[in-house]
């Protein structure tokens, strides 16, 4: 056990066997369906936590990369004429490009001014595609044309919980061997001493610029794939709200976990479909077991359940 | 031969001037100290020559380049490397992977490559880590490699942060008292570390306050008081030195001045 949670490629092979059996276990479609959720929302957080339990910024409006990601698969194929795979990777590289300008000249600075700017620019992304209604159909959205490849048409519950269930385990894969290599270094160095890094030799702003533009990239994908699965896009996956959520995920499953990061999407994504039975209470009870979570376990999820394990003589 | 110069640096925090037009050189494979009472700007002279502070006038040159506004990673390219008085390890990291960052300079880094974990990072990071248990090694921690540095006791501490600043491979190393808050037998590690570096043809800029060690094992010793120059010689030249003994009474007490006396 001790084993492997501290061997990441096991661990990413435990998440590949999880979605392979996942499928036998669940009842029915709408399980499915919440579980490509979970693996989406999944994908967006393990970018997330890469910059902020790596590298140690936080990013305030990362739903506008989600929400790009989103728009690009309604908007690309209606005026642009672009098939579904072109419309991701045209997505992604707009959220890519964003993140860098928005980036690049913040990231120079010492401090939090990164959560500022991408509040700013994710309450900017959310406005542009509520206010240019006769493009993006404003707050009423607009519809997503399915995926077409090689004459098959990629649509259904089935369908996503297998692309996002593999996207997940690749995404994994890619932070894992990035952790593992001088860029992972250089990242967790950062987070301790800046000032150690700098002196030996490390670009702190470039790493941070690094992490900020890779987690626009999962975000953006995990933005498109939700367009995908739904058919219909809405400002709400553009929100502030969104954003925020994205970041309890992280922290609530544990920074710098790579496990939390799909513990904390699971949480998130499931509990509210638990909770509904509350009704208009919902959101309160949400909230409080969130706060409770988060007293008792300041380091989040996993994080604690492996210091547990670790505590125990083997 | 010089390796690093330094220009009538000066510099001021507010109405303070840290540090008053000081100059001196480093020789290769010199071990070059700076000693001086509190506040005499020892610190703040390490922080300009690393590039952690701009100069507000004076030069540095490095092997012959002006390097007085290259930031901190510039400099480490070129072989400038450093300790620090109050300990910057990278706590959540074990001993080896400290010592591995300080290989950064070294390593490829392409970005592509470490997504895709290409056999050459493999090979690079088994490179990596064999250079930094070799350092580690060196400098007494080859047991604790793969302890969280959390973990480890202050003078442990002391001596990861030299094995990281080595794994840079640099030709001048500064080091921030490294035998603070070491017992006797850690400083006698330390002292023949240091020796041991100097022999591998790296200028080393010592600061410390362990009198004993800085009279034992430099070549030459500057000695600073409030951001000035006060004397500079060898160990005797500056041990016999009224205005050295006089700021050291001054500003360090009877006991250490009596211990810089020998
Ligand atoms: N960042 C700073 N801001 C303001 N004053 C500083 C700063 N760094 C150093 N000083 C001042 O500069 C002087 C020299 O300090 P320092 O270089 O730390 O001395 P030493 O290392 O010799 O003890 C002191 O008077 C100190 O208060």
């Amino acid at each position: 056990m001790r084993r492997f949670l501290t061997s990441p490629f096991l661990l990413v092979g435990a998440v590949a066997v999880v979605v392979a059996i996942l499928p036998m276990i669940l009842p029915s479609n709408f399980y499915m369906r919440v579980a490509a959720l979970v693996y989406i929302n999944a994908i967006a957080v393990l970018g997330l936590n890469l910059l902020m339990g790596f590298a140690g910024q936080v990013s305030l409006g990362h739903a506008g990369f989600f929400g790009i990601g989103a728009y690009a698969m309604a908007l690309g194929p209606v005026y642009l004429g672009l098939p579904s795979w072109a419309s991701l990777l045209g997505g992604t590289a707009v959220s890519a490009l964003l993140a860098f300008l928005v980036g690049r000249p913040i990231l120079r600075l010492n401090g939090y001014y990164l959560a500022i700017a991408t509040l700013g620019m994710g309450m900017l992304v959310a406005m542009v595609i509520s206010n240019e209604a006769n493009i993006t159909g404003g707050p009423n959205g607009m519809e997503v044309q399915r995926m077409v490849l090689f004459g098959w048409r990629v649509a259904g519950s089935v369908t996503w919980y297998w692309i996002s269930g593999i996207s997940l385990v690749i995404a994994a894969l890619v932070v894992v061997n990035l952790i593992n290599s001088p860029t992972g270094r250089a990242l967790r160095s950062i987070h301790d001493s800046e000032i150690a890094a700098r002196v030996l030799g490390i670009d702190v702003a470039r790493y941070k610029l690094l992490a900020f533009v890779i987690s626009a990239i999962f975000a953006s994908i995990a933005g498109s794939y939700l367009a995908l699965l739904d058919g219909f896009v809405t400002p709400t996956t553009a929100g502030f709200l969104l954003s925020i959520e994205l970041v309890v995920m992280a922290v609530l499953g544990g920074l710098g976990s790579i496990l939390g990061s799909i513990v904390g999407a699971a949480i998130l994504v499931i509990l509210p479909q638990a909770l509904t039975v509350f009704h208009e209470y919902e959101h309160v009870v949400l909230g409080a077991i969130i706060v409770v979570f988060l007293i008792l376990l300041p380091s989040g999820i996993v994080p604690a359940i492996a210091a547990l394990i670790r505590r125990r003589p083997a | 031969m010089t390796i690093l110069r330094v220009e009538n640096l000066g510099i001021a925090f507010g109405g303070v001037v840290a540090v008053d037009g000081v100059s001196f050189t480093v020789n290769r494979s010199e071990i070059f100290a700076l000693i001086g009472p509190n506040g005499a700007g020892k610190t703040t002279l390490f922080n300009m020559i690393s590039g952690v502070y701009v100069p507000q006038r004076g030069r540095i040159v490095l092997e012959g380049a002006d390097v007085t506004n290259l930031a901190p990673h510039q400099l480490a390219l070129r072989g400038m490397s450093r300790t620090f008085q109050n300990l910057q390890v990278f706590f959540r990291m074990t001993a080896a992977e400290n010592v591995m960052v300080g290989r950064h300079v070294h390593e490829n880094h392409n970005v592509f490559a470490h997504v895709l974990s290409l056999p050459s990072v493999h090979a690079q990071n088994r490179k990596t880590r064999a250079d930094a248990e070799r350092l580690l090694a060196m400098v007494g921690l080859a047991k604790v490699a793969d302890s969280p540095a959390s973990s480890l006791s202050y003078g442990a501490l002391k001596r990861l942060e030299i094995a990281r600043a080595l794994a840079a491979e640099p030709r001048v190393l500064l080091l921030d008292e490294p035998a603070a808050g070491c017992n006797p037998v850690e400083t006698e590690e330390i002292d023949a570390v240091i020796q041991k570096i100097a022999g591998q043809g790296i200028s080393v800029v010592l600061v410390e306050h362990d009198m004993r060690l800085v009279m034992r094992i430099s070549h030459r010793i500057h000695v600073l008081d409030r951001g000035k120059t006060l004397a500079v010689g060898t160990a005797d030249e500056v041990r016999g030195n009224p205005a050295v003994i006089a700021a050291y009474l001054g500003g360090m007490g009877e006991r250490e001045a009596a211990r810089a006396r020998g």
